[in-house]
């Protein structure tokens, strides 16, 4: 048993939250300066050379990337072996969210009664928390800020099993033809197959952490990843949905068993700035 | 190619202006987006005095991060113009002569840009600490219990932006997307 003060945990969302927002990561900053050569169009080489200077400034200035820093996906891994002590392990979480979006003049974007009043809750919590329990003792916190303008261009649809893998394609591209300029692009694209309803959204938000560039070690997902990329490139959307052919930086594609009656299809949206964090306590 | 335009837009600049010209704006833009909108829009319905003058104007759908006390503003970037589709063209038939966002507007936003002889402008969205480089000198003029959402006034400079949509029906979204699109078996 080894017992961590979750005054730790506070500590480290608070700086995860500001590094995330402030640093982009070096696979998206690699993808966009191989693009900036790569892309055809001109005003999509154009988007790429004003994102690889926003993140150069964000760096530099300690900016936000993006002024929607988003509401705080925590996801945290938990080893058995772990005992929480000095508080209520929940609460530290928020705590850490609150001081991160406050010491870091990252934007407060969380309303409570969404659908009357939409008060603005004032520190950007609650967090959004996924916990999973693994063996071990210790402690892995990934935060990933999620903006709104992608987020809302997500979907999820319960296919019939013999709509199959065709089935699963159209509903991805569909659903990135929709999403245009409206999330973003170059997005990437996470997608969850089977499980249950909420099972398949939370696979298709979990692979959204791989890194830009990082296949699949399932031959036949990453041979799903490659077509979906391919047919999202083909929309012609390109950077911002100005035309280009750089639609989606990349596809991931995580599956789970389901029931013998569904076929979840679960697609989350992420925009350029596909911002998270991770330690390990 | 880049060409400079200045605040207030005239209609000959506005007739000038083509989806997919790069334009660097310079002078004063209003900033405000969902709750503003809905009560500015609320405040027409009931025949009530606006707080601000959108006539001539160009409102820039923003809700920046937080200044540091150096700073005039926070990263600012544009946010989802479909979302003020449904109080624009109200606005744009005041005299509202541009907006700047990102995203798909509306056939009734485009109508309305055609009718009154405005422009939409879109913003790199999530280019925000880059942008906010052009944005010298920002205050709250209206609804500041609003928080990011309030309605600012900015003072810009060199401001990027390219055309969409314009009044000679140019939607860039949908020239862009037909000159690169590789139909499925093609
Ligand atoms: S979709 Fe992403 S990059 Fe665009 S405004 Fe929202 S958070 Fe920023």
């Amino acid at each position: 048993m080894r017992e961590i003060d979750v005054a730790e945990i506070r500590d480290a969302v608070a700086r995860l939250a500001i590094d995330a927002c402030y640093h982009l990561g070096e696979d998206v900053v690699g993808f966009f300066e191989r693009a900036v050569d790569e892309e055809e169009s001109e005003a999509g080489r154009d988007v790429f050379r004003q994102l690889l200077e926003n993140a150069t400034i964000a760096r530099g200035g300690n900016l936000p990337l993006c002024q929607d820093t988003g509401l705080a996906v925590v996801f945290l891994e938990v080893g058995q072996d772990v005992h929480f002590a000095g508080g209520d392990l929940g609460s530290a979480i928020d705590e850490g969210v609150r001081r991160g979006y406050g010491d870091g003049f990252l934007r407060k974007s969380s309303v409570t009664a969404p659908f009357t009043e939409r008060k603005n809750t004032g520190d950007n919590t609650p967090a959004v928390v996924h916990t999973s329990i693994v063996p071990g003792d210790q402690v892995k916190i990934t935060l990933a800020p999620k903006g709104g303008g992608a987020e809302n261009m997500s979907a999820l649809s319960m296919l019939k099993p013999s709509q199959g893998r065709p089935g699963v394609v159209d509903f991805v591209v569909d659903t990135v033809a929709k999403a245009g300029p409206n999330a973003c692009p170059p997005m990437v694209v996470g997608v969850g197959v089977g499980s249950t309803f909420e099972g398949a959204a939370l696979l298709a938000k979990r692979s959204l952490m791989r890194e830009v560039g990082s296949s699949n070690p399932d031959p036949v997902l990453a041979e799903l990843e490659d077509e979906l990329e391919r047919r999202c490139n083909d929309l012609g959307i390109g950077p911002q949905g100005l035309g280009g052919r750089i639609t989606v930086m990349d596809v991931f594609v995580q599956d789970a068993p389901a029931h013998i009656a569904s076929l979840p299809v679960a697609v989350n949206i992420q925009c350029h700035s596909a911002r998270h964090k991770q330690v390990v306590i | 190619m880049n060409r400079t335009v200045a605040t207030p837009l005239t209609d000959d600049v506005i007739s000038d202006l083509r989806a997919g010209d790069r334009v660097l704006i310079t002078g004063t833009i209003l900033a405000a987006r969902d709750a503003a909108h809905k009560r500015l829009v609320e405040l027409i319905e009931k025949g009530e005095p606006l707080p601000i003058d959108v006539a001539g104007q160009i409102i820039y759908y923003v809700g920046p991060s937080p200044a540091r006390p150096d700073r005039p503003i926070g990263s600012a970037g544009p946010t989802t113009s479909g979302r003020m589709d449904a109080y624009t063209p109200v606005l744009l038939d005041m005299g509202l002569k541009g907006m700047i966002g990102k995203g798909y507007r509306s056939q009734a936003v485009k109508d309305a840009i055609v009718r009154n002889r405005a422009v939409y402008l879109a913003a790199v969205g999530g280019a925000a600490a880059l942008i906010a480089q052009s944005i010298e000198a920002a205050r709250v003029i209206a609804y500041e219990d609003l928080g990011p959402e309030a309605i600012r006034e900015m003072q810009v400079v060199e401001f990027p932006a390219i055309v969409v949509n314009d009044i000679h029906g140019g939607d860039l979204y949908e020239q862009g997307r037909m000159q690169f699109e590789r139909k499925v078996g093609s």
